[in-house]
Order: structure tokens, then sequence, then C-alpha cells
């Protein structure tokens, strides 16, 4: 054993988006002393924003992400019908922007899960890189594969129904909606609706079995406590990815702040910034930076609010919180179980929702008093996601300020890391793939998207390096690109 | 059926090549063309029933105006986010669907990537514009000039 403390850097991160380099700093005894997630690349997307007029962000904010681009297309349209004075929306617009929302988050967990998480849990974390890629899901379970196709696309025509096309939708428009959805479309999609929900139960027992059948492992990694938060309805406090209050909640379940209006959400939260690293650390005001950091997304949903109000979703939250035995969910890896439960509820919501003739209203934009500021909040698929905006009286932005799912997380992903750091990597002699890739499973877990969390555009790889008590580079991890 | 799928960040300044190149090309006829950020699993689908597919992109650091190479499906490209590479894509269809359709890389140099921004610099909008008469030529069966740095024939 070395007497020179070491660190430890793994470069990139496979399978999650963006770029960033993750650094484990061991003491002199080689026992980890800290971990940390560093996002080293920005590209200033709010300045880009400074002077677009207001009627083209909601169009422009899609190029910060090539994976949730609805979200933050339907975020920024929030905080503009704000702006043009609009408090409530046209029901055709509010149930197109929603249909819109759950054909969104539906496809994007059907990705995660499937394309990304798939190969851990199907082959076990410590398997050869060569066997636990999606390539090898697919070889042995082309039937799945197939299936999780289908229901992405599914996810993918609801959006281009909704949005005008796949990618840079135009619909939402500050105070509405450009089109309704057409007869013929509807029933387009009535016709796979019941396949899809069938297909969403059974990619929901996958993950249930999973975290189920592996419990003490599920239940041992980077399993820790924290508050959770997330947008719930108004009144009942139930499930709502789209339109809320916001709620925060400690490990045991006990109210921080509740049925806060969104648009106070700066009196609650502050946005830190440290020297290592691009994304900022946010934490709630009164408790502070110690112990006030938080986790948003599928898991801290579940366990924020009351209640989902569609049925096969509620009882499968049942299920899974019946597992804590009347506490709170902490484990990260339970987040794909979540995740499904969720990709159940928006097929369920998108059934509804297309039952509803209000989708073939003609009443599709309101008009108000103009602002001079805006916020809108949503539940993106990876958490909560605020957009906030100021406009002069040319209608250009002159502030911007996103907080984006994976800035909220960036306490919660640090610490995972250091939680399988510590438990993997104090004492070893060396760094092996094992090692190495449950590191990376632990930020996968959360889903990130770090081009979005440093408002970078493009794909960009992330590093694992390890470093001595003095701050020399020991060793250094990367994979292939 | 031949597809075009153009893809790319139009908002990152000349990565936005496939995508506008999938733009250009839309009125062509016997061509199904689309634009998207990225390639993900669901592209095997896409190009599952086509006779071949065009994956047009925007290139990196290249001497010639654009490139033009036929590939084959691989799984050595490693995974590593949410995107594919084109050779991963052609994998997975063969994987679920059993076939692939002959593909090519249609690659268009650009020069300016780094910073947020709409819109193609001046020479990657001469690149482009080379691009799409040698994709015209080759879509009519003409013997399009080979650009430097290789041609590859359907």
């Amino acid at each position: 054993m070395t007497d020179t403390p070491r660190t430890i850097e793994i470069s990139p991160v496979t399978r999650v988006e963006g770029h960033g380099k993750v650094t484990i700093h061991l003491d002199k005894h080689g026992m980890v002393d800290d971990a940390r997630l560093h996002i080293v690349e920005f590209r200033g997307f709010e300045r880009f924003i400074h002077g677009r007029l207001l009627w083209e962000v909601p169009v422009i904010v899609q190029r910060l992400c090539g994976i949730c681009p609805v979200s933050h297309h339907l975020a920024a349209a929030k905080a503009m019908d704000v702006i043009c004075g609009v408090d409530e929306l046209p029901p055709t617009a509010e149930k197109m922007r929603r249909l819109m929302h759950y054909g969104q988050v539906m496809q994007s967990h059907v990705l995660h899960f499937f394309h990304l998480a798939a190969p851990d849990l199907l082959f076990g974390f410590d398997a050869p890189a060569a066997q636990r890629n999606i390539f090898e899901v697919l070889r042995q379970k082309p039937e799945l594969g197939r299936r999780a196709i289908l229901m992405r696309k599914f996810g993918q025509d609801i959006i281009e129904a909704t949005a005008g096309k796949k990618i840079h939708g135009t619909a939402a428009i500050p105070g509405g909606i450009n089109h309704n959805l057409p007869i013929a479309t509807r029933d387009a999609f009535l016709k796979s609706v019941a396949e899809m929900r069938n297909w969403a139960q059974d990619a929901l027992a996958l993950a249930r079995d999973y975290t189920l059948s592996h419990a003490e492992l599920v239940g041992s990694f980077a399993a820790f406590p924290s508050n959770y938060m997330s947008l719930v309805r108004e009144g009942d406090g139930a499930l709502d990815l789209y339109h809320g209050n916001l709620r925060m909640i400690d490990a045991e379940g006990a109210t921080i702040f509740d049925q806060l209006p969104y648009d106070q959400y700066h009196t609650k939260l502050v946005e830190d910034v440290r020297a290592w690293s691009y994304m900022k650390f946010p934490f709630i005001k009164d408790i502070g930076a110690d112990d006030g950091w938080y986790r948003v997304g599928p898991l801290a949903r579940m366990n924020t609010v009351n209640l989902i109000d569609t049925p096969l979703a509620n009882a499968a939250r049942d299920e899974l919180l019946a597992t804590a035995e009347g506490a709170k969910m902490h484990p990260i890896l339970a987040n794909h179980w979540a995740r499904m439960i969720e990709v159940v509820h928006c097929v369920e919501k998108i059934e509804d929702l297309l039952h509803d003739p209000d989708l073939q209203g003609t009443d599709l934009r309101a008009t108000g008093d103009r602002r001079e500021e805006g916020i809108g909040v949503i539940e993106a698929p990876r958490g909560n996601l605020i957009h906030h905006y100021k406009v002069d009286e040319n209608d250009q932005v002159t502030f911007c300020n996103l907080v984006v799912s994976t800035t909220h997380n960036n306490e919660a992903m640090n610490r995972s890391v250091k939680d399988v750091a510590v438990k993997q990597l104090s004492g070893q002699p060396e760094i092996t793939e094992g090692m190495l890739n449950q590191v990376e499973v632990a930020i996968r877990a959360y889903d990130p998207c770090l081009s979005c969390a440093t408002h970078a555009l493009g794909q960009m790889p992330l590093e694992v390096e390890l470093l001595d008590a003095d701050g020399q580079t020991l060793d250094k991890k990367a994979r292939a690109q | 059926m031949i597809r075009l799928i153009g893809y790319g960040n139009p908002g990152r300044g000349d990565d936005g090549l496939g995508p506008a190149l999938a733009g250009r090309m839309a009125d062509a006829t016997g061509l199904a063309v689309t634009t998207e950020y990225q390639l993900t699993v669901d592209h095997a689908l896409l190009i599952a029933d086509a006779a071949k597919v065009i994956f047009a992109d925007a290139l990196l650091r290249a001497d010639a105006p654009f490139e033009f190479t036929q590939i084959t499906p691989s799984t050595s490209h490693d995974v590593t986010s949410h995107s594919l590479s084109p050779e991963a894509v052609l994998a997975l269809c063969k994987t679920l669907y059993g076939r692939t359709p002959k593909a090519f890389v249609l690659g268009i140099t650009g020069h300016a990537f780094g910073e947020v921004k709409e819109g193609l610099g001046p020479q990657a909008r001469t690149n482009l514009s080379l691009a799409e008469a040698f994709l015209r030529d080759w879509l009519a069966g003409k013997q399009p000039t080979p650009p430097v740095g290789g041609l590859a024939h359907a």
C-alpha cells in the first residue's frame, strides 16, 4: 500500500449524455477521501438566448438537447404564456401540450431502460464490456428489442402529431397551441394504444422483478436517504408531469415546503457554484448546502406525490412503496422501476386524452395583458425543469435562467459516485473494468443529460481520474468513444 | 425505396449540415427524407424496409468538401450515450429485422462547431452545394465526380 494519497480519473463515463469527468481522491492510506463529478464543458446557452424574441424562444430552446427537446419546448412555452398574460390555456391547447409531453416522457424512459440500463441489469455490473451492451441485449432478446423500438416510435409519433415534427416542434406557442389533433390521426393512435399499454405493463414487470430479485444489491448500491422535490397537482397532490405546484419532502416524508407556486422557486432554492465544475449545485435555502440538497426524477416523484390518477400506475406505485415498508424509497436503482411506472402512467394518460373530444377543439390560443417576467416549470423525464425569462418592451429576452433536472441532481450524483467509490475502490491496488462500471452505473441511474446541465450542445464523453493527496494524477481511465 | 437521414444539431453551426442537406433534398423524386438530431435505436426500424440508405452528417477535419463512403454493420463502435453511429444502426437493423439496406455515409465538411450558433458558415454552404449536386447525380444514376478523399459507388 502506498503512503501517498491518490486520485482516480474515469474518462469517459459511458452511456450518459454529455461531457464530464469523475475524479476520485484517495488519502495517504489508499482510502477514498472524496469523489467528484466534474462538468468540463460550457457553451453559454443562456447568453445565446439574450436578445431573442419571446415568440421564437420555445423553438430555439429545443436545441439545448437532442434527448428531451419537447420538455424544453413546453417549459419555455409555459414561461411565455405568463409573459403574454395567459394564466389558463384553452382546454384544447393544454390537452394537446399534455399529449405531447406524455409521448415525450414515455419514449425517453423506454430509451433509457432498454438501451442504456438493460445491459447492466441483464448481464450484471461486472460483465465484460463486450457483452454488456445493447447489441448483446438484442441478440439474446430480439423480441424485447423490437417492442422497445415500437414503443419508442409510438411516443415519437405522438410528438410528431402534436408538436408538428419530431425535432424542433413549433406547436406550443405563447398562450396556446397552433393546431389540434385530426380525427384520423387520433384513430390511428387508438388502434395501437392498447398494445402499448400491455407492453408497458410487461416492461414494468421486468423492472419490478429486477428490483425485487436483486434486493440486496439495490438496497446497498448508493442507497442513501435525501430530500426529494417535484411538482404535485394542486389540491390532491397527485402526480402531474405537466403542471402543478412545488413540493419538497425530507427523507422521512415530512414536508419542507408544499404547494409552492413554482414562480416562487427562487425563494426556496439557491444555486451554489464550485470551482471544479460548470454545473451548479442547488440546495434548499433554509437548510443550507450541507443538508439542503435534494433529488428529482422518477423515484423522487414516486416519493413526493400522494397518488397517481391512473389506476395501473397508481397500483404499481403502491407496490413500489410497500417494499420500503412505510418509509420513502431511497435506492437509486429503484429509479428503473419508477421509470416504468411512469411509462404505464403516460400510456394511460395518452389513452384517456385520445378519447377526449377537446383534442379536436378549435379554440387554440388565449391572450392577456403583457408582463415582463415569466417562469415555466415542468416535470421532464429526468425530473423537475425550470425556465425563467425576462423580456423588454421590444419582446427581446434580457434574462434567462434554466435549472435542468441533472443540475437539481448534481449533489446527489456526486454523493452516489462517492458511495460506490468508497465501497469499490478503497484500499484497492488497481482499478478494474467492473469497478469503473459501478461508478458509471451510479451516474447512469439518474439518466443524466450533461449537455443540458451545462447548457452545452452535442454529444461529448465523460472521464474518471485518480489523484493523490497532493493533487497529482496517478491513473486515468478512458473508454473508446 | 432510398432513404436519406440528415442528422445533426442546426443550433451548433456547421453541425447542421446533415439537416440542411435533408431540407434541400426533400423534393427529390423517389427519396424518403428524414431529419434528426442524432441516430438512435429506432432508426433501425426506419431503415429496415429501404433498399438503400444514406446517412448525411457533418464531417470534422476533412480536406475534401465531402466524402461518400459505403458502410457495413458494426458493433465495434461503443454506444456511449443515447446516440448511435450509422454502423451501429445497421447492426441493430440486422439483429432485429434480419436484413440491412445498402448503406452510405455522406459526410459534408464543416469548420465551425464549437459555439451555440444558428446557420452554416460560408465554406460549409459551399460544401453543402457540392454535396447536393453530387447526390442528385448519384441518385440519377450518373457517374458523379468523385470528391478528393474517396467515393463509394452504389
